[in-house]
C-alpha cells in the first residue's frame, strides 16, 4: 500500500546502457529520499537487440517486483526502437514519454504516436548527437538520465551529477567528468522544453 | 553399533577385514626361481605380496617374494606377471576333490 | 550498518565477506555469476583474509573442491543455479552425507529443456531430498541477512548439514534496491569462527563418507533425518537471535500475516511474497478474510508451524514456482502431506511464473478469487492459448 509509486520503463538497444540508466536513477532517487528498485528484463543481451529495464520510486518499501505494464514515464534511449517496439504501451494518462529522437516532439508524435492519448506528454532530445560530441560514442544512457531528471524534476541536478560521477569514477575521472557534463547539458535542455 | 558423523572412519580399519579366505587358489612362490625382481609386488592389487630380505650372500642381500595370506584374494595376477614363472597358483586343499 | 542502494549480487557477496570464509570456489552461471565475481574482486583487492578463491573447471569440480575444503575444517562458500546445480547434485548428496556445512546461494533459475535462463524454483526443488537445508528469501535484505544465519545454523553441532539460500534470479540478483549492509563487528559478534567437530589433516588421515553396507547404511540415514529435525529448533533460535541483534525479524520457519481469523490462506515462497502480501492487504481492506503464509524454510519443512497456522482455514491457495511432473506443484504436495488428518481445508495449487514469466498483481488476485469457484487441484495460471503440433 503505497502513497507514492512512480513507475518508469526504459527502452533502448543492447550497448546503450539501458539497464545502467535505471540503476543510476535508483541510486540517485535513494539519495533524494525515495525507496527505489531497478531491474532489467534480462534477455539475450547482444549489442543492438531491443532491451527493457524498469525503475520504481516510492515513499515506502517497494514490494512489487513484476514488470511495469502501466508506466508513469517511458524513457527511450534509441530512436530506432520506436516502431519495432511499442514503447508507449500501457502508459498512464498524463504520463510522459522522453525519447532520444533527432526530430521535434511534434514530429515524433505524428510519425509514431498518432493514436496516443493527448494527455500523454511527448518530449524529445537528440541524445545520440550529444553523446557523440562529448563521449565520442553513441552511448545515450547518461544523457537520457539527465533528460529524465530535467523533465520530471524528481531528482535534483546536483544529486544526479554526484551519482553519475561516483558511478563512472572507477572507469576513470575523465570519463566520469564527461558523463557529468552530458547529464548537465541534457538536464538543462529538457528543463527548457517542459 | 556406532554411527559416526559424516560416515567418517579412521585409517587401517580395513585391516580387521581379513580377505585371505576369499579365494579358491593361492600363490606359492618357488624361491629357487624367484629373483626378487619385485614385479609381483608392483602388480598386486591388494598390496599383499612383498619382496623381503631372506638372507645374505657375499655381502649382497637375497630378496624373495612373500605372500600375505591374510589378505590375498587369489586373483593370480602375481603368477601371471612373474618373469621367471616362480609363482604358481595352487588350489587350496579344502577345494580338492578327494 | 549503512543503508545503500546495491544490487542483489553485492548484497550477498558483502555478507559472505563478513562471514570470513576460508575457501570460495565456483563456476560461473547466469544469473549467479556476479555474486562470485564480486567475491573475486574482493579477494583480488585483499579484502578477504585467510581465504582461498579457487576457480573450478565446472560446477561438479567446484562442489568437489568445497567438499575437500570443508572436510579440512574450512568455512566454504559457493553459488550456482539451474543446470549448474544439477551438475553439482552428485557431489552435494555426498556433502550432505558427509555432514559438511557448506553454504551456497542458489540464484533460482529454471531448468532446460527448453533452454531458459530465467527465474523459477525448479532447480532447488530438484534438490529437495538431498538433506540440504533450503531457505527462500523475499528480497535482497533477507538474502543479505540469511548468509551469516546460514553459517550459524549449518555449523551448529546438532545440525552439520549444507545450507542453500535460495534467491530468485534476476528478480532479486539483478535488482538494485536499498539494503542495510552489515558491518564486521556485528557479524563477528554473531558468528563465531567455524569449530569443526572433526577435520581432515595430512597428519591424521580419515575417510569421509565411508563404505556402508546394508547392515549399517540405514542408521546413517536415520541420523541425517534427526539432524534435519533438530535443525528446526536451531533455525528458530538463530532467527530469534538475529532479530534481537539487528532489529530485523523475518519470522520463524514460516512468517504469517492476518492468519488469526483467515478463511483463505495464501501460501508463497521467494520474491513473489511481497506482491502477494500487498494483494492480501488490499483484499483485507475490502473485508475479505485472507491471510498470508510465507514459507521461509522448505527444508526442513515446517510441518508443525503449518498445521498450527492453517488449522482453521477453509481454502489454501498455493503459488508454485515449479512442477513435480506427473503429480503437481511441490509446495502443495508437501503442504497436503503435512496437513493430512489435521485440516479439511481445500488446497488449490497454482503454478505461476515458470521460466521467468512475469507474475503481475492481477494474476495473483485472479488465482485467489478463482479458488472460490473451482475444484481443489493443480492449475497452471498465466498460460496462453496454444496447440500441440509436430514441427
Amino acid at each position: 500500500m503505497v502513497d507514492i509509486l512512480i513507475e518508469v520503463r526504459f527502452h533502448g538497444r543492447g550497448g546503450q546502457g539501458v539497464v545502467t540508466a535505471a540503476d543510476i536513477l535508483a541510486v540517485a532517487g535513494f539519495k533524494e529520499g525515495y525507496w527505489t528498485l531497478s531491474f532489467p528484463m534480462f534477455g539475450a543481451e547482444k549489442r543492438g537487440t531491443p532491451v527493457v529495464s524498469y525503475l520504481r520510486l516510492s515513499d515506502r518499501q517497494i514490494v512489487e517486483r513484476d514488470e511495469i505494464y502501466n508506466p508513469d514515464y517511458v524513457v527511450v534511449l534509441d530512436p530506432t526502437v520506436i516502431g519495432p517496439v511499442r514503447v508507449e504501451a500501457g502508459i498512464k494518462e498524463n504520463g510522459m514519454i522522453i525519447a532520444n529522437y533527432p526530430k521535434t516532439a511534434e514530429e515524433l508524435r505524428k510519425e509514431h504516436f498518432s493514436n496516443l492519448n493527448s494527455s500523454v506528454k511527448v518530449l524529445t532530445i537528440n541524445a545520440t548527437r550529444m553523446a557523440m560530441e562529448i563521449l565520442g560514442r553513441p552511448i545515450t544512457n547518461t544523457a537520457m538520465v539527465g533528460a529524465f531528471a530535467g523533465a520530471t524534476k524528481l531528482i535534483k541536478l546536483s544529486t544526479l551529477k554526484e551519482t553519475v560521477f561516483e558511478w563512472f569514477e572507477r572507469k576513470g575521472e575523465e570519463l566520469a567528468n564527461k558523463n557529468v557534463e552530458i547529464v548537465e547539458k541534457a538536464y538543462k535542455e529538457m528543463e527548457g522544453k517542459v | 553399533m556406532k554411527i559416526t558423523l559424516g560416515a567418517v572412519s579412521k585409517p587401517y580399519t580395513s585391516l580387521k577385514m581379513k580377505t585371505g579366505d576369499w579365494g579358491t587358489h593361492w600363490p606359492k612362490v618357488d624361491e629357487e626361481l624367484c629373483t626378487g625382481c619385485g614385479t609381483c609386488e608392483m602388480f598386486c592389487p591388494d598390496m599383499c605380496i612383498e619382496v623381503v630380505k631372506v638372507g645374505e650372500e657375499n655381502g649382497k642381500e637375497i630378496k624373495k617374494a612373500k605372500v600375505n595370506y591374510d589378505y590375498c584374494k587369489g586373483c593370480g595376477i602375481c603368477a601371471e606377471v612373474c618373469p621367471t614363472k616362480a609363482i604358481k597358483m595352487e588350489l587350496k586343499d579344502i577345494y580338492k576333490v578327494i | 550498518m549503512v543503508r545503500k542502494v546495491v544490487r542483489g549480487f553485492y548484497a550477498v557477496a558483502h555478507a559472505v565477506k563478513l562471514c570470513r570464509p576460508n575457501v570460495i570456489c565456483a563456476y560461473p552461471i547466469t544469473p549467479q555469476t556476479e555474486i562470485v565475481e564480486n567475491l573475486a574482486a574482493m579477494y583480488a583487492n585483499g579484502e578477504l583474509e585467510n581465504c582461498e578463491y579457487i576457480t573450478a573447471e565446472s560446477e561438479f569440480g567446484a562442489a568437489s573442491i568445497l567438499v575437500g575444503a570443508s572436510a579440512t575444517g574450512a568455512r566454504t562458500f559457493t553459488a550456482t543455479c539451474s543446470q549448474g546445480l544439477i551438475l553439482m547434485s552428485e557431489v552435494l548428496w555426498n556433502a550432505a552425507g558427509m555432514r559438511l556445512p557448506i553454504v551456497m546461494v542458489i540464484a533460482n533459475r529454471s531448468l532446460s529443456a527448453p533452454l531458459s535462463i530465467w527465474n523459477d524454483h525448479q532447480d532447488s526443488m530438484a534438490m529437495r531430498d538431498a538433506c540440504i537445508m533450503q531457505v527462500y528469501v523475499e528480497n535482497n535484505q533477507e538474502a543479505h541477512d540469511m548468509i551469516p544465519q546460514a553459517y550459524k545454523i549449518a555449523e551448529n553441532r546438532d545440525v552439520m548439514l549444507p545450507f542453500m539460500v535460495c534467491m530468485d534470479g534476476y528478480k532479486l540478483t539483478h535488482a538494485y534496491e536499498p539494503v542495510d549492509l552489515l558491518d564486521q563487528e556485528t557479524v563477528d559478534k554473531f558468528l563465531p569462527p567455524y569449530d569443526p567437530p572433526i577435520k581432515l589433516t595430512t597428519k591424521d588421515p580419515l575417510t569421509f563418507g565411508c563404505y556402508a553396507p546394508p547392515h549399517c547404511y540405514m542408521e546413517f540415514r536415520v541420523v541425517m533425518q534427526r539432524a534435519m529435525e533438530r535443525a528446526k529448533k536451531v533455525m528458530e533460535d538463530v532467527f530469534e537471535e538475529w532479530a534481537g541483534l539487528t532489529g530485523r525479524n523475518w519470522g520463524g520457519l514460516i512468517a504469517t500475516d492476518h492468519m488469526e481469523d483467515a478463511e483463505v490462506a495464501v501460501v508463497a515462497m521467494g520474491s513473489v511474497v511481497g506482491l502477494v502480501r500487498d494483494v492480501v492487504e488490499e483484499m483485507r481492506k475490502e473485508g475479505k478474510k485472507v491471510g498470508l503464509v510465507k514459507i521461509r524454510s522448505f527444508r526442513p519443512f515446517p510441518v508443525e508451524d503449518l498445521r498450527k497456522a492453517l488449522k482453521d482455514v477453509e481454502r489454501i491457495v498455493v503459488f508454485e514456482r515449479a512442477v513435480s511432473f506427473g503429480h503437481e506443484g511441490p509446495v502443495a504436495m508437501e503442504l497436503k502431506s503435512a496437513l493430512f488428518g489435521h485440516s479439511d481445508a481445500k488446497v488449490y495449487s497454482f503454478a505461476v511464473g515458470l521460466g521467468g514469466r512475469d507474475i503481475p498483481k492481477q494474476l495473483v488476485r485472479k488465482c485467489i478469487e478463482k479458488s472460490e469457484e473451482i475444484e481443489p487441484g493443480f492449475y497452471f495460471e498465466g498460460v496462453k492459448d496454444f496447440e500441440e503440433v509436430i514441427v
